[in-house]
């Protein structure tokens, strides 16, 4: 599904920010959890490896996918699932439709599914007189909300006690102005439990599935993908491609991977296998391409489908922190998102690629070792040589490149501007076309530039004498300096 | 709209990545000895489940078994208690027989699922838990309050040796259990006892 909307993650992030105290506290609240990741993290001596090898693992599985996806249909088949294939997402909405209505379900019950937001699944079910309901509690609110998740594991992580409560007071009658995480969960498992038990049909998405068995495994800690799916007799289970791993004692690898990266638990609390049917029930499993042959067909961007979706990158990422997932406008937000949201449409988000400052943090993070950071830098030559960015970026770019080519006038406008910024008035450094003066001040300039320190360094040397640096007037923390790899 | 031709669909899905020349990638061993091990697994599995939320019990025999089960307060307080671990003796009064049962919607009520856990693993606290012994798998889901019955010399350190105990091939369904159900989703404080088991107690015997 495209729109011709184009994604303006700047325009959406500065507004994000323009509440200070809101973006702080969700910067906060993300970086918490990335240390309590840390800390699982710290907990294996054998991290590392474990990374490596899960890398490995889906390394194969890219590499022999049709095998494995034909093993796994076979599979699952013996064991009395039914198997279904959809290239797209309107396949994929019409096929679960049909079997949905094909039994008279009327009433849904859905687990946390990114594949079946990328379909645009709900809002396709409504329309046709479903009743969808998200029980995940993250994904309940934002449901109630209106609003698409901003996180791929915390959903509703921009919002605060105060409005959810306000939400469930309008929605599930709690009591005006409470706001105790407490009391309104124990609200929303009363709500949700009616649901369960009045459901016709469960969907499920799928965190694992295993081509040697013919199974899957989803992980939740709520437990709400069992009861919607233990209760009912028909199971849907949507599967993206890329989630296949070959043998079952990949799992061993990837269970520890996931929920340690995720929130930085040891593992989840229900990490559940399921292998056909419930007794006297249905299982169907929904095999979605929508797109991913297109980047496995891509050697640059192919391991991108290496993403076990924990989150890991987005609540280390110092963008995707600061400006709020909904932001990217994307499925999937935050690093990983702007590889995968390109590669369906490119001229779309064009912008997301750049909302990275290249840091590195996310693929240090990643547990399955997708070089997050360097896809996002090719991205963005790839959206650069196909003419997609914004005027004022490329004309920014062109003009920083000629500069660039020109070593005498990239020194003379730096000498220029060593000796005009610091008598500039603000309004002339913070306005509109700066965007590096948004929110923060501009370093001071340094009195010499490093070719100037260099020369002289050279000259000095030459005459046998040493060299001290003359300090800025407003020379930066000392720990600043002591960090810089510059000699 | 119709349903589309699944057939032609996995042809084209399958066709399309076949078509991809893709450099071959093997596939690496799972048997390491890098693989954490702990000098008391048994410790380090109670170490691990409290940090979850649960709780471990070490008992000696059944008779503290049944002993400790009857001071549960989750047993003191239950109207309805389904128990499905043989040797455990609990007076009968709130005893639900789970196989009398026909429709899994009427366990809504169940306050505590006394329930045999395979295997436990020490790195996180998870218990295997497989569903061969009960007519509902929701069981496990519904109940209130949990607890699992684990012979006190099945734990082992780590997952690979967990999936290595696990044998595949037949329709079943079985789960990692791992401290009782909860949820940070309102601002990142923890709530224990979201849709399934408020309360997880797991019993070395
Ligand atoms: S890219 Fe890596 S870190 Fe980001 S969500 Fe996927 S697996 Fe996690």
């Amino acid at each position: 599904m495209t729109s011709l909307a184009i994604v303006d993650h700047p325009k959406k992030a500065a507004a994000f920010v323009a509440d200070i105290d809101r973006a702080h506290w969700h910067d906060q609240s993300l970086w918490y959890v990335r240390i309590k990741r840390d800390k699982q993290a710290a907990s294996l001596p054998e991290w590392e490896l474990l990374r490596e090898t899960a890398s490995q693992i889906k390394a194969n599985v890219v590499a022999n996918l049709a095998d494995y996806l034909e093993q796994f249909a076979n599979e699952a088949t013996k064991l009395g699932a039914v198997v279904h294939w959809a290239r797209d997402a309107a396949e994929h909405n019409a096929i679960v439709l049909n079997i949905l209505q094909s039994r008279g379900a009327q009433k849904i019950v859905k687990s946390k599914s990114m594949l079946t937001e990328e379909c645009h699944l709900n809002p396709y079910l409504e329309r046709h007189g479903i009743e969808v309901i998200d029980t995940d509690l993250g994904e309940r609110i934002v449901q109630l909300a209106k609003e698409p998740p901003s996180h791929i594991v915390l959903p509703c992580i921009h919002y605060k006690k105060e409005e959810i409560g306000e939400l469930f007071h309008e929605h599930l009658g709690t009591d005006k102005g409470a706001k105790d995480p407490k009391y309104l969960a124990e609200a929303a498992r009363q709500h949700l439990r009616e649901k369960f038990c009045g459901a016709d049909a469960g969907i499920t998405g799928v965190n694992f599935a295993i081509a040697e068995t013919g199974g899957f495994v989803v992980c939740t800690n709520e437990g709400n993908a069992d009861l919607g799916v233990s209760l009912p007799k028909l199971h849907i289970a949507c599967l993206g491609i890329e989630k296949l791993l070959p043998r079952a004692a990949d799992l061993g690898v990837f269970l520890r991977l996931l929920a340690r990266s995720a929130t930085g638990q040891p593992i989840t609390t229900y990490s559940s296998h399921f292998h056909g049917p419930l007794p006297g029930g249905e299982l169907h499993i929904v095999l979605v391409d929508n797109g991913r042959t297109d980047i496995a067909a891509n050697p640059d961007f192919r391991r991108s489908l290496n993403c076990i979706r924990c989150g890991a990158c987005m609540n280390t990422c110092p963008i995707y922190r600061r400006s709020g997932g909904h932001s990217y406008e994307a499925t999937v937000p935050g690093p990983i998102g702007s590889i995968l949201a390109p590669a369906r449409d490119s001229a779309k988000y064009a912008t997301l690629p750049h909302a990275c400052s290249l840091c590195g943090s996310c693929s240090d993070v990643c547990p399955v070792k997708i070089d997050i950071h360097q896809q996002l830098l090719t991205w963005r030559k790839e959206i650069a040589a196909r003419k997609q960015l914004k005027w004022s970026k490329r004309l920014g770019m062109q003009l920083t490149g000629w500069v660039f080519q020109h070593p005498w006038l990239y020194s003379t406008l730096g000498k220029m501007a060593r000796w005009t910024l610091p008598w500039m008035p603000r309004f002339m450094l913070y306005h509109g076309l700066n965007p590096w003066g948004k929110q923060r001040e501009l370093p001071s300039a340094p009195p010499q530039s490093f070719r100037e320190l260099y020369a002289q360094r050279q000259k000095q040397q030459a005459n046998g004498g040493s060299v001290t640096p003359q300090p800025s007037p407003h020379s930066p923390p000392s720990v600043y300096s002591a960090s810089s790899k510059v000699n | 709209m119709g349903l589309p031709d699944t057939n032609s669909a996995k042809n084209a899905i399958l066709g399309a990545i076949r078509a991809i020349n893709i450099p071959p990638a093997p596939l690496p061993p799972l048997q390491r000895s890098e693989w954490i091990t702990y000098p008391d697994p048994a410790a380090q599995f109670a170490i691990v489940l409290a940090s979850i939320g649960g709780t471990c019990e070490t008992v000696a025999d059944t008779a503290e078994l049944n002993e400790k089960l009857r001071h549960l307060p989750a047993f003191t307080t239950a109207r309805q208690i389904v128990n499905l671990v043989p040797h455990v003796n609990l007076p009968a009064e709130h005893l639900l027989k789970e196989q009398e049962i026909a429709d899994p919607h009427h366990l809504v009520d169940v306050d505590l699922a006394i329930m045999p856990g395979e295997f436990a693993v020490a790195e996180n606290g998870a218990v295997w838990c497989v569903t061969r012994h009960l007519r509902h798998r929701v069981l496990y889901f519904i109940t209130q309050h949990l607890a699992l019955v684990v012979p006190r010399e099945q734990i082992v350190h780590n997952m690979h040796q967990a999936y290595e105990r696990l044998a595949w091939g037949q329709a079943e369904f079985g789960l990692f259990l791992a401290g009782p159900s909860k949820t940070a989703d309102i601002e990142q404080s923890l709530v224990i006892g979201a849709h399934g088991a408020r309360s997880l107690t797991v019993f070395l015997v």
